[in-house]
């Protein structure tokens, strides 16, 4: 049996997949677009993953899915939801972190967690993908910016326009208005931002910001959505270039969990329950 | 003494058997509608259901009717037809469904609802005010509003031997009179006290059964399902208040869960986690809605559905047959307001309810379409955090509208949460 664990990812726009090793050190990342084939995606995700750690399917012991997807990582061992994933890999990465802030394609959650990374409370937007990565998409779309220009055309804003929309859909309706009002791309952009930003620290407040609070998603790529949000908590948040991946490499831990969890049972002669 | 044998067939009893009482209420409904048989119109909190049966009104309880058509996958097609007709989504599914069900002449999937000749309602629900008036608009229905005065402030409830509470059940006993003289007026038939004593004698009984049923789902694992079979339970003891059917049916129910705890069966085959239920039911999609919980282990041992929605029972108000109609006002008084205040004052009832049951989580259910009841959930569970350590879930759908309930988003949240009590139990165990 293989001494690797994967954690595999799946959201709603992206796949991730992360694999560790027996010292839980991240030795191989994947990255990938969703898409309509969701099986596919994983297994395409978990593929590269391997070839990024110079690895075989046979060296991996276990694989945990989670994300929205989680149930369609058929090749997976167990399913494990991705808001324990996040707040798991948050803090094995930042180890002072107590809150996180995971912001996805289709949604976004606050989750406050302990020392050891298991979720003590948590709470997500509902129903409706205002304040989600989504939103950001839906405004890409409608200045017709690629979605990595957005965070430093925003950066440029000199004065942010008021979004005052919650919904996603009119949101694209409300940009083109600010258009028509002869704003400026960037200042618009800044007043999108910042209606995420917001309705993000709310649901922060909502389960209680606690320091250090960690980043996560794949917003996080967003340098503009960072800037914002850490001037609004008035402190800097635990953010690195895996933070995308928190959510795969909190899989790729609990999955670890299981099979120490079972080497030690075998060691100590007893069964799993 | 040779004790009665228990049949073969007891467990899973008072489940069939409120199937079959909803089953022949809506025959009779459908012949009350037929021949034009006066039928009165009653709510859950407050419906007075003593005194109409002393005038042989056909009882129907629209929250129920409106529940029912969600149920049994209906409720879509009478919310849009009464959003065709003009209301907004945002008003209660309850209404919207009774508003279809009245445009389509008492056209119910279990059958005919009779149209109303009299309202009855309090003031439990600000929604029941102007639920009624849409009868009023349509029939002309003569409405009777029982005033039922509120205290609504942490701390300041008054109860029997009050000078407060003595002069308010004065209040509500003039108005039962009132109602005595309206419903009189209206059917032809003399009030007659004795018939009173025997209507409330049988809620007497019910009202014993029900608190001992509640006491027996502390038992591990629990007899019932709070959530599932807890509103078939709530149906019969509101559907059936006074009546013989009602009472026989929960002394059959009791000698049940009794059975089931002397042989250790559960309401799910493998209990994990005890859990409490906070808010109303997610109806549209009802049997799955339980299954993200018991799928993993969970059973609801307790709610508080089965609290502000048991028309006073759980509050194990007896009346005094000696004195009917005093006490039914302080009956009324007392268990109309334990509704109302059930929205106010619940984080230390909470704990006391908790407690003795085990509970190893709360889920707060908060659905759009009642803001009465949903209004102060967070605030609920904010300070039920702060006093005690049990973990909470915070989910949000609907009683009626499957437009607003996302399955998916739900069993992320859910998952998450067996997660988290799966977390806290391997804590506790290494720790010891």
């Amino acid at each position: 049996m293989g001494t690797y664990t994967a954690g595999v990812d799946v959201g709603s726009t992206q796949t991730k997949a992360v694999i560790v090793d027996t010292a839980r050190r991240p030795v191989g990342y994947a990255l990938i677009d969703t898409g309509a084939h969701v099986v596919t995606a994983a297994e395409n995700a978990f593929r590269i993953a391997l070839a990024d750690a110079g690895l075989r399917r046979d060296d991996v012991g276990y694989v945990v899915g989670t994300g929205y997807g989680r149930y369609r990582v058929t090749f997976g061992d167990s399913q494990v939801t991705e808001i324990s994933c996040h707040g798991r890999g948050a803090v094995h990465t930042f180890p002072g972190t107590r809150s996180v802030l995971d912001m996805g394609g289709q949604d976004t959650k606050a989750i406050r967690v302990n020392a050891e990374g298991e979720v003590l409370d948590f709470c997500m937007n509902d129903k409706c993908a205002a304040g989600t990565g989504r939103f950001l998409g839906a405004a890409a779309t409608a200045l017709d910016i690629p979605l990595g220009e957005l965070g430093p055309t925003a950066l440029r804003a000199e004065k942010p326009v008021k979004i005052s929309t919650t919904c996603t859909v009119f949101a694209e309706s409300e940009v083109l208005a600010w258009l028509g009002r002869g704003k400026k791309i960037e200042d618009i952009l800044m007043g999108v931002h910042q209606s995420i930003a917001s309705r993000s620290i709310a649901l922060l407040r909502r389960v209680g910001i606690e320091n250090e609070v960690a980043f996560t998603g794949g917003v996080t790529r967003n340098r503009a959505m960072v800037e914002i949000i850490n001037r609004h908590l008035g402190v800097e948040m635990n953010v690195g270039e895996t933070s995308h991946f928190m959510g795969a490499l909190g899989a790729a831990l609990y999955a670890m969990d299981h099979v120490e969890s079972d080497a030690a049972l075998a060691l100590s002669g007893r069964e799993a329950v | 003494m040779i004790a009665n044998p228990v049949p073969a067939d007891i467990v899973g009893r008072g489940i069939r058997d409120g199937a079959a009482l909803f089953r022949q209420r809506f025959t009779d409904l459908t012949a009350a509608a037929e021949r034009g048989h006066p039928t009165a119109y009653v709510f859950v909190m407050g419906s007075l259901a003593e005194i109409l049966r002393c005038f042989d009104f056909e009882l129907v309880f629209p929250e129920i009717t409106s529940l029912q058509t969600a149920v049994r996958g209906a409720a879509h097609e009478y919310l849009g037809q009464a959003e065709d007709y003009g209301y907004s989504p945002d008003i209660c599914g309850y209404v919207k469904a009774d508003v279809a069900l009245q445009l389509r002449g008492g056209a119910h999937p279990m059958g005919r609802v009779p149209r109303p000749a009299l309202a009855v309602q309090t003031n439990a629900c600000n929604t029941y005010l102007k639920w009624s008036e849409i009868w009023e608009r349509f029939y002309g229905t003569p409405v009777f509003t029982l005033d039922v005065p509120g205290t609504r402030q942490a701390g300041r409830r008054t109860w029997p031997g009050d000078p407060d509470f003595e002069a308010d059940k004065l209040y509500v006993a003039r108005q039962i009179d009132e109602l005595i003289d309206q419903c009189a007026s209206l059917t032809g038939i003399a009030f007659d006290i004795d018939r009173l004593r025997e209507v409330m004698d049988h809620t007497n009984s019910m009202i014993r059964a029900w608190q001992q049923l509640i006491e027996l789902n502390k038992h591990a694992p629990a007899p019932f399902n709070a959530l599932t079979d807890g509103t078939v339970y709530l149906g019969v003891i509101n559907a059936f208040r006074g009546t013989p059917e009602g009472r026989a049916y929960f002394d059959d129910l009791v000698a049940e869960m009794r059975h089931k705890v002397a042989h250790g069966i559960g309401a799910v085959p493998d209990e994990s986690y005890r859990l409490m239920f906070l808010g109303i039911p997610c109806y549209p999609i009802f049997r799955r809605f339980n299954e993200l919980f018991t799928i993993p282990g969970g059973n609801f041992v307790n709610s508080t559905y089965l609290w502000f929605a048991a028309g006073g029972a759980n509050t194990g108000f007896q009346y005094d047959l000696d004195h009917p109609l005093d006490s039914l006002a302080e009956g009324v008084l007392i268990s109309v307001r334990d509704a109302m205040d059930s929205m106010f004052f619940q984080t230390q009832a909470l704990v006391d309810l908790a407690e003795p049951f085990d509970v190893d989580g709360i889920v707060f259910h908060a659905i759009k379409s009642c803001r009465t009841v949903s209004t102060g959930l967070a605030d609920t569970r904010r300070a039920l955090m702060a006093a005690r350590d049990i973990p909470t879930l915070f989910i949000e759908s609907d009683m009626m509208d499957r437009r607003v309930v996302s399955e998916a988003q739900l069993k992320n949240r859910i998952d998450a949460f067996f997660e988290n009590l799966a977390t806290r139990r391997r804590r506790v165990a290494l720790d010891r």
